[in-house]
């Protein structure tokens, strides 16, 4: 009776014990050992050996996202164009997304493990905060989210990798943070700006000649939108913003007062300024 | 060989309920009210950081009195159950009664099967869109449950507070109304939280003590006015 239970994934009425009374503040450790089986990069049976990309027109892939530091916070972005093979997934897929009230998170890579990626880390946050009545430093929220790219390893292997970036206030510096990572978890501080994805090379490039370390809010924001929109002319995996649907790219902002996306009039009027000093 | 002594269950029900009601009656009471801004939970507390009261998921809310270590690893229990149904699930499929029901299974586990039973009386609140729809739940240490709408108080002195309250609490009452009647006029050494009606996604907001004072004093000039 009680196996059976707590076969559903903890979730049966046995009561609240072993794994649920254990010490500990982290939610991806208590799943591991209470319900492994929903961890996100869990080993799925039978495919040991495997693998699998995008190029297979199995599993979408989501492309390039980009982040910067100005004096007062950060401004990351991601168009919003998935990709299976040669042919478009999804034209509105989103990918970046508030990790919490003070920071944001954007993910490249195998779109259905990075969007598990981005709850999980979510939740591991809120967790945290919960269990301990105060929320982690933001160094320690980067550190807990390279753990969290680390146990994906054995999927990006097999051809599924994901990739975040990350970025936030420091309540304690004052000042915006970025960190980028790589498969195996290495995490590394970003002081300029990075770029992750397919059109990563080209962002970044456009960045390197735009960025500058006096650029007000609204510039690092159209600076953003710039470097995607460079990324989209050279990579066929970047979507530029869809003027005609108006889809535009998802750009936030982290300040001192916290995270927020930029509505869409907002994206329409920097797009159209864009586009207009292009052709003058 | 030696024979176990016999004793009759009634009597064995008796002792460990007599053991745990006393340790219940011990711990200061926690009132926990619907108002019209939501959810009101207050208990006198001199410590800022060894909590009663907590926030479990997006409008379900904790309460616990008697042995701090034992609630304090049930809130934790608690915060888990919710965090991994709603991440198999949906935000949405996190309700106070699954919750509750937990505690009971625990609680009652615990009472029969251990050689003591939990010193504790807890208490979860789900906050809904009208006061009419907030759902209170009290979980005893044997594992029985009631739900309860209105007010509800856990702990020492449980009764009398609440008739005190029922008696002068406004129909619909005001969060002043409530914190004005249960912290007195001093705000200092309590430890009060607010599930807010209609918040976007986590409703959990803690009071801080300016807050408090200030929630309490205006209520005091207006009154005397």
């Amino acid at each position: 009776m009680r196996a059976s239970a707590r076969q559903v994934g903890g979730l049966g009425e046995a009561g609240l014990t072993g794994a649920y009374l254990a010490p500990g503040s982290s939610f991806a450790e208590f799943l591991a050992r209470e319900a492994p089986h929903l961890l996100p990069g869990s080993r799925i049976v039978g495919t040991e050996g495997a693998s699998l990309t995008s190029d297979d027109g199995a599993a979408p892939s989501a492309t390039t996202a980009v982040a910067l530091t100005y004096p007062g916070g950060i401004i990351m972005a991601g168009d919003r164009r998935a990709t299976v093979g040669t042919t478009i997934a999804s034209r509105d897929i989103e990918k970046v997304y508030p990790a919490d009230g003070t920071s944001a998170i954007a993910v490249a890579g195998t779109a259905g493990l990075a969007i598990e990626l981005v709850r999980m880390f979510q939740l591991e946050l809120e967790h945290y905060e919960k269990v301990e009545g105060t929320g982690l430093s933001i160094a320690g929220k980067a550190n807990r989210l390279a753990t969290l790219v680390r146990s994906h390893l054995a999927l990006a292997l097999r051809g599924l990798a994901v990739v975040p970036l990350y970025g936030g206030y420091d309540t304690e510096r004052k000042q915006g943070r970025i960190f980028s990572y790589d498969v195996t978890g290495g995490r590394y501080e970003e002081r300029e700006y990075h770029a992750v994805g397919s059109g990563a090379v080209f962002a970044r490039g456009s960045l390197k000649k735009l960025w500058n370390p006096q650029l007000t809010s609204d510039q690092a924001a159209r600076t953003a939108v710039t470097a995607l929109i460079d990324a989209a002319d050279d990579d066929a995996a970047t979507a530029g913003p869809d003027v005609g649907r108006a889809i535009w790219p998802v750009v936030a902002r982290v300040d001192e007062s916290g995270y927020r996306r930029l509505p869409d009039e907002e994206l329409a009027a920097i797009v159209h300024e864009i586009y207009e000093g292009a052709t003058r | 060989m030696s024979i176990p002594y016999y004793v009759p269950p009634e009597l064995l029900i008796k002792d460990r309920s007599d053991f745990a009601r006393s340790g219940v009656a011990k711990g200061k009471p926690v009132v926990i009210a619907s108002v019209r801004e939501g959810i009101v939970l207050v208990t006198e507390n001199p410590s800022a950081s060894l909590r009663k009261i907590s926030e479990i998921y997006d409008r379900i809310a904790f309460a616990g009195v008697g042995r701090y270590n034992e609630f304090e690893a049930l809130r934790v229990a608690g915060i888990r159950y919710a965090d991994l149904r709603g991440y198999a699930y949906d935000r949405a499929d996190v309700t106070a009664r699954s919750v509750a029901a937990a505690y009971a299974q625990t609680l009652g586990a615990v009472f029969t099967g251990e050689p003591k039973p939990l010193e504790v009386e807890l208490a979860v609140a789900e906050v809904g869109e009208r006061p009419a729809e907030d759902q209170f739940f009290r979980i005893s240490f044997d594992g029985s449950v009631a739900q309860i709408t209105g007010l509800l108080v856990i702990g020492g002195g449980a009764e009398d507070l609440t008739a005190r309250l029922r008696e002068e609490l406004p129909t619909a009452p005001r969060l002043s109304d409530v914190l004005v009647r249960v912290v007195g006029k001093d705000g200092g050494g309590w430890e009060a939280a607010v599930l807010r009606r209609g918040a976007e996604r986590r409703a959990f907001a803690r009071l801080s003590e300016s807050e408090l004072k200030a929630a309490v004093s205006s209520r005091r000039r207006k009154g005397s006015a």
